[in-house]
């Protein structure tokens, strides 16, 4: 999976760079939110511009990451969700557990 | 003329065939000529169950085997959409596999309840080989 990361002060952001985020795939954006959780960061943005599929692993993926990010008192938000991704949080009620923004900078502001 | 169409196609038991899969579903809905609806909608809703069932067969049914294969029907039949992903294991209690409580944030269960929510009859049965899931949808 190609994921590009960036750090915005105390926010990770997380850019998922591939047109599916599937079972095939999102074990490996787990890890890499693990990872970084190891490395002590709490606050993360999802970017999923380029996702343009979603299934129900790519989902638990980011149930994952946002649960640790909670458990460690931080948060894990999404951004720039296609039109049919963002059906798949409102089919599994997951776009009321996530803060879902429109753009990168209005979920970095979020963090304040 | 009524629009009739079947692909049928093996794959090995591997999670790397999700996306080639999807994706001609996704290109029948396209190619479809009298459906009325959202096109788009109705690609990306084959394309997901094709995906979610291709995947509860490669690690549940197939227990994650890369020896072991899929094989995969799509047919258009009497305006109806028949979608049937045969496994080679020896199944899982499809029937009791319960509505996800949205409230608790598993990680896991949402797909079998994606498939119920997107098409109108989904079956689990016994089949030669192993198990067949066989999902309908109704395209008037």
């Amino acid at each position: 999976m190609i994921v590009q990361v960036e750090e915005k002060g105390s926010v990770v952001v997380i850019v998922v760079k591939e047109e599916r985020l599937d079972a095939h795939n999102s074990s490996e954006l787990k890890a890499q939110m693990l990872n970084l959780f190891e490395e002590g960061k709490t606050n993360l943005v999802v970017d999923l511009e380029t996702v343009r599929f979603v299934d129900s692993s790519g989902l638990g993926s980011l149930v994952s990451g946002f649960k640790n990010a909670s458990a460690r008192n931080g948060n894990l938000k999404l951004c720039s969700l296609q039109p049919q991704v963002k059906s798949m949080f409102e089919l599994t009620r997951l776009h009321r557990v996530f803060e879902i923004f429109t753009t990168k900078d209005e979920a970095l502001a979020s963090f304040g | 003329m009524e629009e009739r169409l079947e692909v049928d196609i093996r794959v090995p038991n591997q999670t790397r065939y999700l996306s080639l899969i999807g994706k001609i579903g996704e290109d029948i809905a396209r190619t479809l000529k009298r459906y009325q609806g959202d096109r788009e909608e109705l690609a990306y809703h084959i394309n997901l169950v094709l995906t979610e069932a291709m995947a509860n067969a490669i690690r549940h049914a197939n227990e994650g085997n890369p020896d072991k294969e899929l094989q995969i029907t799509i047919q258009i039949e009497n305006n109806q959409l028949h979608i049937r992903v045969y496994d080679e294991g020896e199944g899982f209690d499809f029937a009791s596999v319960p509505t996800p409580e949205f409230k608790y944030l598993d990680e896991h269960g949402r797909g079998v309840y994606i498939i119920r929510a997107l098409m109108d009859s989904v079956t689990y049965r016994r089949d030669k080989k192993g198990h067949v899931l066989e999902m309908i949808k109704s395209l008037n």
